[in-house]
């Protein structure tokens, strides 16, 4: 799937395209297909996102949502030395997840 | 230490003013990102991995308490509780908001303190020894020099647009704790046969993709035309140095591509020229700024100290540094505990260096470019005092210089530009060495760790150097012997192919191994390696 990401341009927080808005969750981002290009193209003009970019993702069984690339699964929880930073502090697989 | 005068407080004052009203207008939507760029990059704003991320200069890695207690504040009240102290001797935050940011720089400013040129193809913050205006071994404090190059490339405008960034760096010993050699510009302020002070510069030395050591370009400039020949070396570089990419932009490859002679041809033409037009601060101006960095009031107290407790005793012998004041050491603060990240600080925990330096060493700190703090002049007799309240705060690790007090860079933890992650393997080499007793065996042995081919892990000049690289989507890790960043500079080699995470903790351990069978005498691992070479150690990872 193509997912859409970019940065909060206000707090920089990472940010995921849900189909109508931004979510700071990756398992909330939808498959942006096609329009990935023209709905960023939108959403940077109306300063909802900041140095937006599409990447590849597959939906897991579960639904969650994994991208592709090591750097943005960090992108998407967080730092892996500091799991009370991510945003899931309290699950002990997460890192595991991200590598 | 330097105190800005009105002049300078104006400046940073208005560069925050000047800040808010282009944050303001990026956030209505008048500046778009493009245009926005490189005005925040001018105030050290970076869009990184998870967030903004603001680096902050300590110019020369000089600092005083009430600065510290600034940066841990904003720590607390502005990110996410720490921040993290850098290789090239500034405080970076890690999770900034672009709508806090103009009231960020306002706060560092009540403090004399900025992220200005800490970004950007401009004279970055000038560093110099952490031990400087401390260090029995040093010629001269060589902070008011460096403070002198920090005044003159402030908003220098014909440096504003160089090729690339341009790191400068002033040291004024032979022995080197300040990688001089790996900079755009190496200072050295040394005497002549005469007796008199002067300067000498190295040009064209740095890390990143392509290493390489900056040769001697003039050995004696004398101090009343330092700024004149640094504006020269700076002139031909901004001439010539390539624009067209990015990748072969610094210095360094202008150095190499002309040859260093027609260099440096080029450079005396142009300091001849300079010459006659004047260009030199009046020397008023540094005689105006020596006071500034004046001895404090050193009292004479005891000598030696009760080496009863263990611990205590190896903490100093392993982490302070002879003082030009035989009642004195410079203290270094371990920012290394064992499993930790390398370099970061709590906003609790530098509050309280800031308490200890107004305590026990008038006022002052240093950053350390291996990511430690210093307390440069500690009396001998306080020194169990100040590591009772260290060991406390989870800060008196004894482990400068060893294994466990590698660099590592943020990596792909935190870095947009990395490949691999850095901080992981700090923190298991760390664990791993001090679990087996190790590290004490192996004595001096640098381990520098970098994320990407940018090398701001210094992996180039590590005894033992890490690189991480992509390969196919997943971390892999290149090993590298045999570099320094000391007076006896060199760069590493790398040993072969590269490993996994996993892989390359246990080919570290294995080179270590080869070290401890081959060693003579007091033989550092750097010393090993020079006398054995390489093949000993690729056979141990490869044969």
């Amino acid at each position: 799937m193509r997912v859409l990401t970019g940065n909060d341009l206000k707090t920089g927080d990472v940010i995921w395209w849900t189909g109508e808005g931004w979510s700071r969750h990756v398992d909330d981002a939808v498959d942006a297909g096609d329009s990935a290009e023209q709905i960023l193209a939108t959403e940077e003009a109306a300063l909802r996102v900041n140095v937006p970019y599409v990447i590849e993702a597959t939906r897991e069984d579960d639904g969650s949502v994994r991208p592709a690339h090591i750097k943005d699964r960090i992108r998407a929880l967080g730092p892996t030395v500091r799991q009370d930073l991510t945003l899931k502090p309290k699950d002990p697989e997460a890192i595991d997840w991200v590598i | 230490m330097y105190k800005y005068d009105s002049y300078d407080q104006e400046m940073v004052d208005a560069r925050v003013e000047e800040f808010r009203d282009q944050a303001r207008r990026r956030l209505e939507g008048s500046l778009s990102e493009d245009e926005f760029k490189p005005l925040r990059l001018m105030n050290g704003l970076y869009l990184q991995l998870h967030a903004y991320m603001l680096r902050v200069a300590i110019p020369y890695g000089t600092l005083n308490s009430e600065q510290m207690t600034a940066l841990g504040d904003i720590a607390d009240k502005y990110d996410r509780g720490y921040g993290h102290f850098t290789t090239r001797q500034n405080l970076q935050y890690n999770w900034i908001k672009l709508e806090d940011t103009a009231d960020i720089l306002a706060d560092l400013a009540k403090v004399e303190m900025h992220a200005i040129q800490t970004s950007g193809n401009c004279i970055r913050n000038i560093s110099s020894d952490h031990f400087a205006g401390a260090a029995h071994d040093e010629l001269v404090d060589p902070r008011p020099y460096a403070e002198l190059m920090r005044q003159w490339s402030s908003f220098h405008p014909e440096f504003t647009y160089l090729p690339r960034k341009f790191k400068i760096c002033v040291i004024a010993s032979e022995k080197d704790r300040a990688a001089m050699r790996l900079h755009d510009i190496g200072v050295q302020i040394v005497k002549n046969e005469a007796g008199e002070l002067g300067a000498r510069f190295y040009a064209g030395g740095g890390m990143g993709r392509t290493p390489m050591i900056a040769p001697m370009i003039r050995d004696f400039v004398p101090l009343d035309q330092l700024i004149t020949y640094a504006e020269a070396c700076l002139r031909v570089y901004n001439r010539y140095g390539r624009r067209d990419n990015k990748y072969k932009a610094r210095i360094k490859i202008l150095v190499h591509e002309l040859g260093r002679d027609e260099y440096v041809r080029q450079v005396e033409e142009e300091f001849a020229h300079m010459l006659e037009q004047g260009v030199e601060p009046p020397r008023e101006e540094l005689e105006r700024i020596k006071p500034f960095f004046a001895d404090p009031a050193f009292e004479d107290g005891p000598k030696t100290l009760d080496r009863s407790d263990p611990d205590f005793a190896l903490w100093v012998d392993r982490n302070t540094n002879r003082h030009k004041h035989d009642s004195y050491v410079s203290a270094v603060i371990s920012l290394k505990p064992v499993g930790g990240i390398p370099g970061d600080a709590t906003g609790d925990q530098m509050r309280l260096m800031a308490r200890l330096a107004k305590q026990y060493s008038f006022d002052e700190l240093r950053i350390m470019h291996t990511q430690n703090v210093v307390l440069p002049h500690v009396k001998i007799s306080d020194l169990h005092a100040l590591w009772t309240e260290l060991e406390a705060a989870g800060l008196g690790s004894p482990n400068m210089d060893s294994i466990e007090d590698m660099i590592a860079c943020p990596g792909l933890d935190y870095c947009a530009l990395a490949n691999a992650r850095s901080i992981p393997l700090a923190q298991r080499i760390s664990e791993r060495f001090n679990a087996s007793g190790k590290t004490e065996k192996l004595g001096e042995l640098k381990l520098k760790i970098s994320g990407c081919i940018n090398a701001c892990g210094h992996h180039h000049a590590g005894h033992i150097g890490i690189l991480g690289v992509d390969k196919k989507g997943l971390e892999n890790y290149q090993l590298s012997l045999g570099g320094s960043e000391a007076e006896d500079t060199s760069l590493a080699k790398i040993t072969g192919p590269g490993f996994t995470e996993d892989g390359v903790i246990e080919a570290v351990d294995k080179v270590t191994d080869v070290y401890l069978a081959e060693r003579e005498g007091e033989e550092r691992f750097l010393d090993t390696y020079r006398r054995i070479g390489m093949a000993p150690f690729k056979e141990a990872l490869y044969g």
